[in-house]
């Protein structure tokens, strides 16, 4: 076991790549999560359309496979990756696909009076968007968003199999090393559990935050969202 | 670098093999994370608070971790405490574990969402515990999750490659292997690709069908 | 609900001079409905409406529920989309623009340009609760009408003297009562400076003891401004005190209309006077 702790740098190195990774491919995850779901409330058809093709295509891939797709297929066609390129590309567009239906969820939870008063004050489009929904909607979307974040951080252990030296990825060199699998694995794992109980608490922190801008009961809030949640199938 | 027809034809042999491999694992792995699932739900009822705070935070940890580590921990570790599994069997536990505390909340909800007339009704008719929960309180629960839990098996279908990372040669780890025999991925992952967004958004449509169902028989 | 409601009746009276200066002044338009239909799915709720209101009329419209009140005020602010007619607000149509000398569907920037001169009041507020008091009020009027936020600020301290709010400037909407809600939601169709004021039942949604607040205040602003009012309510004594003219609704026609003294004291139509026996028995 203390050969286990040892070996932290290795430990705390692969934490950080961990890291590193859930907070690109979230970026990613959230950039096209907004701009989808965005478009999947839009008037026009085709817009919409766009959206469902989006939706269904990644929510249906199984990330493994398009990040295999990207590191190994796609060269053979001149498009070479870097697996971290790769790997962010993959978690953040499969992430970014249920975050869309979040966003899309969320913006027509929004009571359509809202809509209303923003006409009567003569709003356009945009600003009812940007001023009255987006704000309201966003208080929906926090707890579907940090479950989706701790998702895309246990679904970034895939990236060990293309070779970054992520947590998963240290596993295997520590065993070789030190010959204790067992601590190795729990090791691991426990780091693992950190960083979501970690995540879930800056989610928690946020939701506060936005119920309080809302003048909101906590309470009532995260019904809601949950109401959302299911919808979406989330 | 086109695409060679010829080629695709050759490995669709071994892809078959490796698709048997995928839903084998998907369908046993499932059947433990529907049955043990209900497990975890039940003992979160019990009055025990150490049962009750142990399961809680057993889930908890199972939930919050990676499926890829949990297989391999079943893989590489259960082996030095003398238990030696397969890699097709560690693969089905690591998933039907993994998603249990996923499905766990899934009827915990769906109990939540039981009237509370009902429980009144059952304990008015003075119905022995077991026959309240067995004949008044699961049968309308499961009803009401059957799509969720229909969503789940979507999800661990698109989870079985991780499976791979244990040398079980599913759908990926075929295609993979046909690949580096001669050095043409493309054919073989897009194939897979395809296989996996054609065979999930069919599913969800079937997901959605039931949800309308179960919504209009309520 | 926050204790902090003022008693019935207790809205300040408006301060003669000061008065002028928040209410909106200016020429009113006229309004008029030119057979105007409007259907939801199968029901027809409106058929061949005609109407028209002068400018600077204060007209309510009763009616049993469902005969088309309402829809004619969501009509006016563009919520609604008319199935065909025209309407008219002042000499422009609020659906239709001139192209080539043709009449065509109205654009975003049409209904734009024709909402500057409208102003609603809903039956449940629908403040914003992403923004304070003083936001809900200012956002218009920095957003839409290009005032400078200070501008912006002084214009909503006067709108919330009028309303008796004045210390609940910072306030959430969430901590207000739903008499103060309202009030506050007054303020902020004020705000805007329209000359047509739309009120759907603006007191329909709050518990008995706090409408006589809200009704007072709309009397004091109906007397003190020339504004187009336009106004759908129960409360009949209301009706009585804040309008010209009432036209009594039933299955998107008109059945009736007159003075209020004539529709309430000695209406002539068996149809009111069931509809106004209803009410009052209620």
């Amino acid at each position: 076991m203390t050969d286990v702790l040892d070996a932290y740098p290795q430990l705390l190195k692969g934490a950080w790549i961990t890291v590193q990774l859930t907070l690109l491919g979230s970026a990613l995850a959230l950039v096209l999560a907004l701009a989808f779901g965005l478009a999947g409330t839009a008037r026009s058809a085709w817009v919409r359309a766009l959206n469902r093709v989006y939706v269904e295509f990644f929510r249906g891939t199984a990330t493994l496979v398009l990040m295999y797709w990207f590191f190994y297929a796609l060269p053979l066609v001149g498009l070479r990756f870097t697996p971290m390129f790769a790997a962010v590309l993959s978690l953040g567009l499969n992430i970014g696909a249920y975050g869309a239906e979040v966003v899309r969820g969320s913006v027509r939870a929004v009571p359509r009076a809202q809509y209303e008063a923003a006409v009567a004050l003569n709003l356009t489009p945009a600003q009812r968007m940007r001023r009255v929904i987006l704000p309201q909607a966003v208080a929906l979307m926090l707890p579907p968003f940090g479950n989706l974040v701790i998702e895309l951080m246990k679904g970034s252990a895939i990236v060990s199999l293309i070779t970054i030296g992520d947590l998963t990825f240290r596993a295997k060199q520590i065993q070789n090393s030190t010959g204790e699998t067992l601590w190795t694995y729990v090791a691991i794992l426990v780091l693992y559990f950190v960083i979501a109980q970690v995540l879930q608490l800056l989610v928690r922190l946020a939701e506060r935050r936005v119920d309080r801008i809302l003048g909101r009961r906590p309470g009532r809030a995260r019904r809601r969202a949950r109401a959302v949640a299911a919808e979406v199938g989330g | 670098m086109d695409w060679d027809w010829t080629y695709t034809g050759d490995i669709l042999p071994d892809l078959l093999d490796g698709l048997r491999l995928t839903v084998t694992a998907t369908v046993l792995g499932y059947l433990i994370a529907v049955v043990l699932g209900l497990v975890w739900t039940l003992l979160r009822r019990t009055p025990s608070r150490v049962v009750n705070g142990a399961v809680r935070w057993i889930t908890e940890f199972i939930r919050s971790t990676p499926l890829l580590v949990q297989l391999f921990f079943i893989y590489y570790v259960l082996p030095t405490w003398g238990i030696t599994l397969g890699a097709l069997t560690a693969g089905i536990i690591g998933l039907g574990l993994h998603y249990s505390t996923y499905t766990a909340e899934v009827y915990r909800g769906g109990i939540a969402d039981v009237p509370r007339g009902q429980w009144e009704a059952a304990v008015a008719l003075n119905l022995p515990r077991p026959r309240v929960w067995f004949d008044v309180i699961l049968p309308q629960a499961v009803r009401r999750v059957l799509p969720t839990l229909g969503n789940y098996l979507i999800a661990m279908f698109k989870d079985s490659p991780l499976l791979l990372a244990i040398n079980v040669t599913e759908l990926l780890a075929a295609a993979y292997k046909a690949g580096s025999h001669s050095l043409r991925f493309l054919e073989p992952i897009t194939l897979v690709g395809v296989l996996f967004v054609l065979v999930s958004v069919v599913s969800s449509i079937l997901v959605r069908l039931l949800e309308t169902r179960t919504h209009a028989t309520d | 609900m926050p204790p902090t409601e003022t008693v019935p009746g207790d809205v300040p009276e408006l301060p003669k001079k000061a008065a002028a200066a928040p209410l909106p002044a200016g020429d009113a338009p006229g309004l008029r409905f030119e057979k105007v239909v409007k259907r939801f799915g199968d029901t027809t709720v409106l058929r061949d409406l005609d109407f028209t209101v002068a400018p600077g009329e204060r007209v309510t419209l009763i009616g049993p529920s469902g005969s088309g009140k309402t829809t004619i005020l969501r009509l006016l602010m563009t919520l609604e989309r008319p199935d065909g007619g025209l309407i008219w607000v002042g000499d422009d149509t609020l659906w239709h623009r001139e192209k080539k000398g043709k009449r065509v569907p109205a654009d975003q920037k049409h209904l734009h340009e024709m909402r500057k001169q409208i102003g609603m009041v809903f039956q449940q507020f629908n403040l914003f609760p992403n923004m304070n008091v003083l936001r809900n009020l200012t956002e218009g009027p920095v957003r839409v009408l290009g005032l400078s936020r200070d501008e912006a600020v002084e214009r909503a301290r006067q709108l919330l003297d009028l309303v008796g709010l004045a210390d609940k400037i910072d306030a959430h909407p969430s901590r207000l009562s739903g008499g103060q809600q309202q009030r506050v939601a007054i303020a902020r169709a004020l705000a805007m400076r329209p000359r047509v004021l739309l009120l759907d039942e603006v007191t329909s949604a709050l518990d008995p003891e706090l409408v006589v607040g809200v009704q007072d205040l709309l009397r004091d602003i109906a007397r003190e401004s020339d504004l187009t009012l336009l106004c759908v309510t129960h409360e009949m004594n209301f009706a009585r005190d804040i309008s010209n003219r009432v036209l009594m609704f039933d299955q998107g026609r008109i059945v009736e209309e007159g003075t209020p003294e004539a529709i309430f004291d000695d209406p002539s139509e068996p149809r009111t006077r069931e509809f106004l026996r209803a009410v009052r028995a209620s």
